[in-house]
């Protein structure tokens, strides 16, 4: 048993760690590439500071568009990490090991683009702090009745919640990474980042402590934020918005959502990275059947939302629903039902359809399906106000689609970088699993005392500190 | 205390748009050009909507000026983040332009319509620039505006008044709009009083409110004797 553990330890070394030193040419091109697009997005926005917010297509009476929709379509995807991650962690699934942190970082790094959108879509970004309740001489509060308030402060914990729970379980594997470094600059950012781990059984239980603490806190503020995203629609009187049930419905087409760019990101990291010693069939097959759940749920809350307006009778809000099922936007629509419903439905709910592949180009279409469902519900509502004399139309200018398109690079760009400068798949974790599985499944899963089981291994921390 | 609403006439309306020029010249409204307007973006505080009823020949047509209704329950003021609009004591939504973000919420949330954003910085080449008017300041990009009742024209009468230390007399502040009606469609005072004209014709059987079950409390009044609450048909 000791062998198999030390073998299990050597490879885990070697594959997961030994990788980040090796340089690949296509991770390269990547970089250039999503380069590239990060700089499209940041000259778009120059642009747009520069000359004004009317280089967009938004006009009266469509005066929420590209912008909004990408900001809650991020802060949809960032439900991918944290929120998946913590109820793995708190529901103690083994095969979480090697999903949670390429999850959390999704989230960090999704939130992180997220949150600007809401800025860039400001007319005056110079001022944006006028939301913040910073103490000043004239005594003036933002206004806490205005769901914007609340989104800044649902986000800004959010923002700091999932740093704090990327980064706890990150300090043994930077430890190691310090001390398999050689000495100069990148030893001292692996040390500062292991913030003096020594791998005492002390830390080990501090550690564990708080991680257990901040996955169970983290599921009701990631509930919350997308709740209050979903807000700043539902507590308007607009037509098509005003509806109860958009709380839990904006929730679960975040985690669904999440859950696709989930599938994309491990089958490119299981192909890309050769991680499939660690991203196993089982994880895929696992993960399919929470995403087919999920989408179903969507389905279901999708027509209860459409159900109770087209029975209501309620002439301004039949408008928005007509133009949706029949009118303008109904190829969008139900392009939307066929990708978010019955294309996950019909692969995912087969053995076959759970494989690493069709995961992934389902996983596509969800993020489609999901773009348009955030498209659906800002444009018509906003096109149709109840005078009819107002009815207009929206066509997004090429800084929208220049700013949107860049933004997927500058997530690239930050993602790329994790994984080149941390193991994108936690080792110390890896190893604890193995560990337990050398001593049988059933201990494993009873999550009986990893504290002394890892304090015990000779690799994390060591004495270098 | 006092409350300041408008009633409108719509029997009187010929829908000639006076107003529409009087409010944009009294207010330093941008104009936005050609381009611009066909885009949706046409800054006007004040329209005048037009509905055709019936087939040919048999058409007729309905105007209805529509301006910010200056709700006593406004949708617009709550979800502003930055208290650029809130409700003024004497039943106004007032802007704080210098306040203004730009989330154009507010806008979102009116049930009417009628907020209008400077999606440009506004520009007035000579020699436009020497007929702005200087009581009203001119709105930088990126800023919420809409129309304000003339509040200038309301605070110039209350200080005229409390320089004569006496009460503002009804009929004494006019706004743009009404002074510039050629037939007299638009009455513009103080709600509370019920001697004012306002009150008077609000207090009209033919008087009704443009939308009124949202139970948005509007500051304006319409008149009129057809039937415009009865769905089309």
């Amino acid at each position: 048993m000791t062998t198999e553990s030390q073998r299990s330890a050597a490879v885990l070394d070697r594959e997961l760690l030994g990788r980040l030193d090796r340089r690949r040419p296509g991770l390269l091109v990547g970089a250039l590439a999503s380069g590239a697009l990060a700089l499209v997005f940041f000259s778009c926005w120059g642009y747009q500071i520069a000359n004004g917010i009317g280089v967009t297509g938004l006009n009266r009476p469509v005066f929420w568009g590209f912008y909004i929709i990408n900001f809650v379509f991020w802060i949809g995807i960032s439900h991918a990490g944290t929120l998946i991650s913590a109820i793995l962690r708190v529901t103690n699934a083994e095969w979480r090991r090697p999903v949670t942190r390429s999850a959390e970082a999704i989230t960090l790094f999704a939130l992180a683009i997220g949150g600007l959108f809401p800025l860039i879509h400001l007319g005056r970004v110079a001022i944006f702090y006028y939301m913040i309740p910073y103490p000043n001489s004239r005594m003036l509060w933002p206004n806490f009745r205005s769901p914007l308030v609340w989104d800044i402060a649902a986000i800004t914990t959010y923002i700091i919640g999932s740093a704090l729970y990327l980064f706890l379980p990150l300090i043994p594997d930077a430890a190691v990474m310090r001390d398999r470094a050689a000495a100069g600059l990148k030893k001292r950012f692996y040390a500062v980042l292991a913030l003096g781990w020594r791998g005492t059984a002390q830390q080990w239980h501090s550690l564990e402590w708080g991680i257990r603490i901040l996955a169970v806190a983290i599921i009701p503020v990631a509930v919350s934020v997308h709740t209050i995203v979903s807000w700043d629609f539902a507590m308007t009187r607009t037509p098509g918005w005003k509806s109860t049930i958009f709380g839990p419905y904006f929730v679960v087409g975040a985690i669904f959502s999440g859950i696709a760019v989930l599938m994309i990101a491990l089958a490119l990291l299981r192909r890309g990275l050769g991680l499939g010693r660690f991203l196993t069939d089982r994880v895929f097959n696992n993960l399919g059947l929470l995403f087919v759940t999920m989408s179903l749920v969507w389905g279901y809350f999708t027509f209860a939302e459409h159900l109770t307006v087209w029975y209501s009778g309620d002439l301004s809000e039949k408008l928005v629903h007509h133009v949706l099922l029949h009118g303008d936007f109904a190829l969008p629509f139900w392009t939307m039902v066929v990708v978010n419903l019955v294309i996950p439905v019909a692969v995912l709910s087969f053995p076959r359809g759970r494989r690493p592949l069709p995961t992934a180009l389902v996983g596509c279409g969800v993020l489609v399906g999901m773009w348009l469902e955030r498209f659906l519900i800002v444009v018509p509502s906003l096109s149709t106000p109840r005078l009819a004399y107002s009815i207009g139309d929206y066509m997004p200018s090429w800084v929208e689609l220049g700013i949107m398109i860049g933004a997927v690079g500058v997530f690239a760009c930050l993602y790329f970088t994790f994984t080149r400068l941390l193991p994108i798949v936690s080792v110390w974790e890896m190893r604890e699993g193995w560990r337990h599985g050398a001593r049988g499944e059933g201990e494993a899963t009873s999550g009986a005392a990893p504290t002394s089981a890892t304090a015990a291994a000779p690799v994390p921390g060591g004495g270098a500190a | 205390m006092t409350r300041w609403g408008m009633a409108i006439d719509l029997d009187r309306c010929t829908g000639c748009e006076a107003c529409v020029v009087a409010c944009a010249a009294e207010n330093n409204i941008q104009t936005v050009g050609e381009e611009q307007a066909r885009e949706g973006r046409a800054m006007h505080w004040l329209r005048i909507e037009r509905y055709y009823e019936g087939d040919f020949p048999n058409v007729r047509t309905r105007f209805m000026p529509v301006l910010c209704q200056q709700c006593g329950a406004a949708p617009c003021e709550p979800v502003c983040p930055v208290y650029a609009t809130y409700h003024n004591p004497e039943g106004l939504n007032a802007m704080v332009y210098s306040r203004c973000i730009g989330t154009r919420f507010c806008a979102n949330n009116c049930p009417y319509t009628v907020r209008v954003f400077n999606w440009f910085d506004a520009e007035f080449p000579a020699p436009l620039d020497s007929q702005l008017n200087p009581d009203v300041s001119v709105r930088p990009g990126g800023v919420m505006e809409k129309c304000t009742f003339c509040v200038q024209r309301i605070v110039a009468g209350k200080d005229e008044a409390a320089q004569e230390e006496r009460e503002v007399a009804d009929g004494e502040v006019k706004t743009a709009c009404q002074q510039s009606c050629p037939t007299k469609a638009i009455a513009f005072g103080d709600l509370e009083d019920p001697d004012s004209e306002v009150s008077r014709w609000a207090e009209s059987p033919r008087a009704f409110s443009l939308l009124g079950d949202l139970d948005t409390r509007p500051g304006v009044v319409y008149l009129s004797g057809s039937e415009w609450r009865e769905p089309a048909g």
